[in-house]
């Protein structure tokens, strides 16, 4: 309030200095960093306990307190804590985006090593220690045919499962499924992994082998995945459809057209972007993961087309087991597969996103 | 459920008639009601309504109906199936072993005799999962703030894009980075927490690596991108109205997120913090990359060691007999129970929220 008594300077019109309250020169958050920094450097060298990581951690508490303190003197209490918070959510930002850059740039220098045609045209059979070839084709074959499976079991349960959910189900038993399939996201991919190995693996699939021996398959490990994906793909339809607008649905049954045919033909087409969105978001996760294949699908060096059939890998299991193995030559393996994985996922993932947005432009 | 007032809607209201009825003139749908011998709906009072046919025992709305409502059964058979089959492979191994399996701390289950017990895994599996959400979410928390409401809106729109992006990357690739990249940081700070930290328990001797604390950490950096794509999309979603409204009373930024954003968004980050505790506690592939598997409860979270369920039965399948298996899938089945209780918790609390929220908005 002081700056109503003391400014006496001559000011545009448009902005009365009366009606502003004092505020920290712009030069002041780089000042304060500047001072905390070096501060911070005095404290950690002077007493000798750490490295140049530790300054810059110290640096930043030091900065944090600093900007609270000045902010409080000059803005009051209210902007100061403003400001604080301001910085430590920019921050948090700097922490994460350290390591997650780390992973991308490991990931892409250690996987162009091995990126070569060899690598996506041969399987790993007959593929030694001492053998610097070897590839991830079987991988792909098994990678692509499983997710494929799974996800021709899961989308139409799926989004059927939130058609119920939304637009039929009532009371008790909607709510129930509507609880249980939140709790089914958060069962574990090992989980889905020992339960189709002990209902698919160990107790049905000796009926249709010839031996009646169990026996690993791509397929059991596509029910693994399809387990995992339903509780997303309905968990994103259902989420869809309620953004729906009421009146969409209501301008529908107003001109006489039946419930179902209202859900298949204004409804679905309606969410159909986010409803892609979640889909393509299932597929990405069900492609890498790695604990059910390596416990139902067994995991094979050999190329197998067949899923029902012997065992399969997948990339993920393929990048699991080079990691695992003894071989100099089997890291460049293990990080090439992990950036063809990520680039599949990846490539999914941005697909489903323009798809996405081409569809709501279209409309 | 104040958000569904489609839900009001009759749904047996529309039968095929009127929409096949096309080729006659418009008038004529009464006639065809008519026709199909359906007196009662000509003479309801309803004036032009009178055009509603009866619904159909056996339509195309009914079959519609009824196939939903399969798919939406399925998922209960399947949770069913689940602790069904787990369990009728588990109670075999169980029986046999000859140590208790809740407090012994081993896992020998292909001997002879079998002995394995789940007490270190357990122990393991939540602490590693609670030390990796105490270090993700509050992160994780300021970046989906910052993507949804400090950040530029172009700038932060393409970065929540690469945050979606990394949110797909599989856990396998964290593990392998883990382990070939974050074992030496990870250790060097090791050996300076116990120097400057010592005293404080959780922060023992060496050796230092394959740890408790690189798992976790790991996890964390696995876990940030899920809740924090998760939390900036319930951010996002803030009516902009109330933070508006917050705005023009005076708010700073801090306290429009902390009267407009938070309280709606709550909910929303509990479930996205649910899913990412779900997703540690069941990690699998980058715990059995980065732990150092062994079998002893020790709050130590620098040694190497340290052990979780999930990743006990990735490194432990290959070896296993039929017992093994059991034992295996009766550990399994002990992570789903963990899981499931965490999630029907934590459900509980959401939807109890939710109708909190919604009542009040």
């Amino acid at each position: 309030m002081s700056t109503t008594v003391t400014s006496h300077r001559p000011q545009p019109p448009a902005q009365p200095v009366t009606l502003r309250a004092k505020r920290l020169p712009a030069y002041a958050a780089p000042a304060v960093a500047v001072v905390a920094l070096l501060l911070s450097a005095g404290i950690v060298y002077g007493a000798g306990i750490g490295g140049p990581v530790l300054v810059v951690v110290v640096g930043a508490l030091l900065y944090l307190a600093g900007l609270f303190l000045a902010a409080n003197a000059v803005e009051g209490r209210r902007s100061a804590r403003n400001r604080t918070w301001s910085a430590l959510i920019h921050s948090a930002f700097v922490l994460a985006v350290l390591p997650l850059a780390s992973v991308v740039w490991t990931l892409v220098s250690k996987g162009a090593e091995r990126l070569d045609a060899n690598f996506f045209l041969t399987s790993m059979n007959n593929i030694g220690a001492r053998d610097a070839n070897g590839g991830a084709y079987h991988a792909i074959i098994g990678t692509l045919e499983q997710v494929g499976i799974a996800t021709l079991i899961t989308v139409p349960l799926g989004v059927l499962c939130a058609i119920y959910v939304v637009e039929y189900g009532r009371g008790r038993f909607a709510f129930t499924i509507r609880f249980f399939v939140d709790v089914m996201t958060g069962i574990p991919s090992i989980v889905t992994g020992l339960f189709v190995l002990a209902f698919w693996v160990l107790i049905v699939s000796p009926l249709f082998s010839p031996d009646g021996q169990p026996g690993f398959s791509g397929f059991a490990a596509a029910l693994a995945l399809s387990v995992l994906m339903l509780p997303t793909v309905v968990r994103s339809t259902e989420e869809m459809l309620r953004l729906v607008p009421a009146p969409l649905r209501e301008g529908a049954y107003a001109l006489g057209v039946p419930k179902w045919k209202t859900i298949l033909r204004v409804v679905l087409p309606t969410a159909l972007p986010g409803i892609v969105t979640g889909i393509m978001l299932a597929v990405a996760r069900a492609a890498g993961e790695t604990a059910p294949v390596l416990l139902v699908a067994g995991g094979g060096a050999a190329i197998n087309f067949n899923p029902f059939e012997n065992n399969q890998s997948s990339l993920a299991l393929f990048v699991y087991q080079q990691a695992g193995e003894a071989s100099k030559y089997s890291p460049a393996r293990a990080w090439t597969a992990a950036l063809t994985l990520v680039a599949l996922v990846l490539i999914l993932t941005v697909a489903a996103k323009l798809l996405a947005r081409r569809n709501r432009l279209g409309r | 459920m104040g958000d569904n007032p489609h839900r009001s809607a009759h749904a047996g209201t529309g039968g095929t008639h009127v929409a096949t009825s096309h080729e006659g003139p418009a008038g004529a749908s009464a006639r065809v009601a008519e026709s199909s011998g359906n007196p009662r709906m000509t003479d309801n009072g309803l004036g032009g309504g009178g055009a509603l046919p009866r619904a159909r025992a056996f339509g195309a709305e009914r079959a519609f109906r009824g196939l939903t409502l399969a798919a939406g059964t399925a998922v209960l058979v399947i949770i069913a199936a689940i602790a069904i089959f787990l369990i009728a492979k588990a109670v075999p191994a169980l029986r046999t072993n000859t140590e208790s399996f809740w407090t012994y701390e081993g896992w020998f289950p292909n001997e002879n005799p079998p002995k394995f017990g789940i007490g270190a895994l357990a122990f393991g599996t939540v602490l590693s999962s609670a030390l990796a959400l105490l270090m993700a979410v509050p992160v994780a928390l300021g970046i989906a703030l910052y993507l949804s409401h400090y950040a530029p809106r172009r700038l932060g729109n393409s970065l929540g894009f690469l945050i979606d992006l990394l949110a797909a990357v599989p856990s396998v690739v964290f593990g392998l980075w883990g382990r070939d990249y974050l074992v030496k940081p990870v250790a060097d700070l090791s050996a300076w927490l116990h120097e400057y930290f010592g005293w404080i328990p959780i922060f023992g001797e060496g050796p230092y690596g394959s740890s408790i604390l690189l798992g976790s950490l790991v996890l964390a950096i696995m876990v940030l991108p899920i809740v924090t794509s998760l939390s900036r999309e319930v951010f996002r979603q803030t009516p902009t109205a109330n933070e508006e409204a917050a705005l023009a009373l005076g708010a700073t930024r801090w306290e429009m997120i902390c009267t407009a954003v938070l309280p709606y968004g709550r909910p929303g980050v509990i479930a996205a913090v649910m899913l990412g505790l779900g997703r540690a506690l069941g990690e699998t592939i980058a715990l059995a990359l980065t732990l150092g598997s062994t079998y002893a409860i020790s709050f130590n979270i620098l040694e190497s060691g340290g052990n979780s369920i999930a990743a006990n039965i990735a490194l432990k399948f290959a070896e296993a007999n039929a017992t093994g298996r059991g034992a295996l899938i009766a550990s399994g089945l002990v992570l789903f129970a963990i899981t499931l209780i965490v999630n029907i918790t934590a459900r509980a609390i959401i939807y109890r929220r939710r109708e909190f929220t919604e009542s009040a908005a």
